[in-house]
């Protein structure tokens, strides 16, 4: 997705965009304006030659941030560069899934996320000027992280810097510098070389790997000439946080053809610290200038909240939404993840979200690759499988941006007789189309995954992505992390496994370790015993019914690109 | 797998076709518009089955289309 027009986002300097002061807000305020990871000289603009780093990171949104703490943790040296020295500022991501909340966790940043986020689990739909059905998505037990929390974007930022200083503060090789700007890239068969420009002259640098972050305007995909197709919607959207002390319930609203925006859609939902993310859509042919305008946006909330609800703006901005993709996320040494390689309209939240797992992906097979214990092939399995999230992420999103903007008068048709039908009838709520919540891929048909050889639920088949169960106080993911994993429920296998130089480690489980039966529901279903083969982002490469030497030795090959 | 039904099934096919007449009588276009659609949304969750409903479309649309 992208803001309307040419301006660059998120370049403070976005005409499309204005901040109304909010007063008695400061504390919020500094969190945009202080930098977090100002301009400091670095040694690297002093040497004759340039120096050569391990991976550098163009970047440093929720995604580039992401990938560095994790290469960090995993000891690989990483530089991360960006042309800002703040976090992202504006009305942005606010929705994030539990699979970002899992990962997360593995990037110890999961817990203030989940304290500082606001849960919710229950909506309104309104269509017209009547509400047609209330929901609640009475979300499945037995996970330790909430299906969602709101959390402003910048606050998702600011925890994961705090991270990198706590990284830095053990030791770990990680380290930001701001206001460098990648202006040139040379891309060579085993390296990268960058010119930077700083506030004090340009500088090169180079790396073995490059991680393009750098958004959905990313430089770094001009710059290497590479395509970035996709669909443009024909439409606009108003997108306001206002602070209000309304006591709204902690829910999502969504409002088809309402009578203060007719024609056209509405959502209310809650943020931290009262901020309400407000969206409206406005259509094709508006005068955008005029309809950002304070004296414009007011009355039109005021229509939509209430004309006694004290509000102030924080943010108004006017975006347009685009779906597109590269064509692989690999170029060499050149990975691409997040917004540069992908762009979703926002209905289903699932940009940020998916960039974050892009990063999951990722960076256990760079630090393979690295450590010379894969093949540089592996990385193309990388592209490959995010390729295939992004299909379904931009399906996801494509599906509703249909339903909540007709495109035709018999699709406008079609979704007025299913959200009439909704008022009614419960069997049509399930066409009603607001967003479809971000969840995780599977992998399907992954060149990593061995031949399903359980009679298991499908949830966890080869390529799924490891669903959550409780342990007693604990949880299972919490155990998964960053490593492959022998997952034994009620079966023998030896505690370790090496093979070609990569170590699988057991996690002994029973069916008793969980009175809740979870475990046996997500993991056996009718089967007595199992063996999972899981991988360091947590997703499977292989199971069966018993530990079955050569077939797990060989599934560890495949699962590092050697099969 | 069930397969679509394309040989008379109608319990009465003239009563059910007097019926889908009377039930857009003094409609303008855009009621009876929406009514059609109301009542193809209603017979595809009855169907529900996924195999029927893509050969039900498929049929709709005659060869030669
Ligand atoms: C209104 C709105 C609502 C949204 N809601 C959601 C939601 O609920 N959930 C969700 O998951 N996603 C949502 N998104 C999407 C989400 O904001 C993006 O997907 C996310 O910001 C992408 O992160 P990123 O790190 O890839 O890129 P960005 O956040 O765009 O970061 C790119 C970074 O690269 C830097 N950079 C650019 N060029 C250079 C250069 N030449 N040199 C050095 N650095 C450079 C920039 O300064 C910036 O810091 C929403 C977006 C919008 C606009």
């Amino acid at each position: 997705m992208e803001p309307f027009g040419k301006t660059l986002w998120p370049s403070p300097a976005r005409d499309t965009e204005f901040r109304a002061k909010a007063p008695g807000r400061e504390p919020m305020n500094k969190i945009f304006e202080t930098p977090l990871y100002a301009y400091d000289r670095s040694p690297d603009q002093d040497t004759a030659t340039p120096v050569r780093h391990k991976v550098i990171v163009v970047g440093a949104g929720p995604v580039g941030l992401s990938a560095a703490i994790d290469l960090a943790q995993q000891g690989v040296e990483v530089v991360v560069l960006d042309d800002n020295d703040k976090v992202s500022f504006g009305s942005r991501a606010i929705c994030f899934s539990q699979r970002t909340l899992d990962i997360a966790d593995r990037l110890g940043c999961g817990k203030p996320m989940a304290e500082s986020g606001v849960q919710w689990e229950a909506g309104k739909v309104f269509f017209d000027d009547r509400k047609v059905y209330e929901f609640d998505l009475l979300p499945e037990k037995g996970f330790a992280n909430p299906a969602f929390v709101n959390l402003q974007q910048y606050h998702l930022e600011n925890i994961l810097v705090d991270r990198v200083r706590a990284l830095q503060a053990e030791g770990a090789p990680i380290e930001i510098r701001g206001r460098n700007k990648v202006e040139a890239i040379g891309t060579h068969d085993d390296h990268v070389k960058l010119e930077v420009e700083t506030p004090e002259g340009p500088y090169n640098v180079e790396a073995d790997w490059l991680i393009a972050c750098d958004g959905a305007h990313s430089p770094t995909r001009r710059m290497l000439g590479l395509d970035f197709d996709g669909r443009v919607f024909e439409d606009n959207f108003l997108i306001a946080d206002v602070v209000m002390e309304a006591d709204f319930p902690t829910e999502r609203w969504f409002w088809f053809d309402p009578p203060f925006n007719r024609g056209q859609s509405a959502l209310l939902h809650k943020q931290p610290d009262n901020v309400w993310r407000i969206d409206l859509q406005l259509g094709w042919d508006i005068d955008k200038e005029r309809e950002k305008r304070p004296e414009n946006v007011i009355p039109r909330l005021k229509a939509m909240l209430g004309e006694d609800v004290v509000f102030e703006l924080e943010w108004v901005s006017i975006y347009t939404f685009q779906c597109r993709r590269m064509e692989r996320f690999r170029y060499g040494r050149v990975l691409f993840a997040g917004d540069s390689a992908h762009q979703v309209s926002p209905f289903g939240a699932r940009g940020a979200n998916s960039g974050i797992q892009d990063t999951d992906n990722l960076c256990w097979k760079l630090k393979l690759v690295i450590d010379g214990q894969a093949p540089e092939l592996l990385l193309d399995s990388y592209s490959r499988e995010r390729v295939q999230a992004a299909d379904e992420n931009i399906q996801n999103s494509t599906r509703s941006t249909d339903f909540i903007t007709p495109k035709s008068e018999m699709s406008r048709l079609m979704r007025d007789a299913v959200l009439d039908l909704s008022e009614h009838y419960e069997f049509a709520r399930p066409l009603v189309n607001s967003g479809r919540l971000s969840t995780p891929c599977t992998y399907e048909g992954s060149s990593l995954s061995s031949a399903d050889a359980l009679s298991g639920p499908d949830l966890t088949c080869p390529g799924a992505a490891c669903p959550d169960a409780p342990l007693g106080d604990e949880f299972l993911l919490s155990k998964l992390a960053g490593k492959f994993t022998l997952l034994t429920i009620d079966a023998d296998a030896p505690d370790r496994i090496e093979e070609d130089g990569v170590e699988a480690t057991r996690l002994a489980l029973s069916i008793k370790d969980d009175l809740t039966l979870e475990l046996k529901r997500r993991y056996l279903g009718d089967a007595t015993s199992a063996v999972y083969l899981i991988r360091p982002d947590q997703h499977v490469a292989a199971r069966r019914d018993n530990f079955e030497e050569n077939a797990f030795r060989q599934a560890m090959r495949r699962a590092t690109g050697k099969e | 797998m069930a397969d679509l039904i394309l040989t008379p099934n109608f319990d009465s096919a003239d009563d059910f076709y007097a019926q889908l007449l009377a039930s857009h009588e003094g409609l303008g276009k855009d009621e009876s518009d929406a009514l059609n659609a109301r009542l193809i949304l209603v017979l595809a969750n009855h169907i529900g089955d996924a195999e029927v409903l893509s050969q039900a479309l498929k049929t709709a649309t005659l060869p030669g289309d």
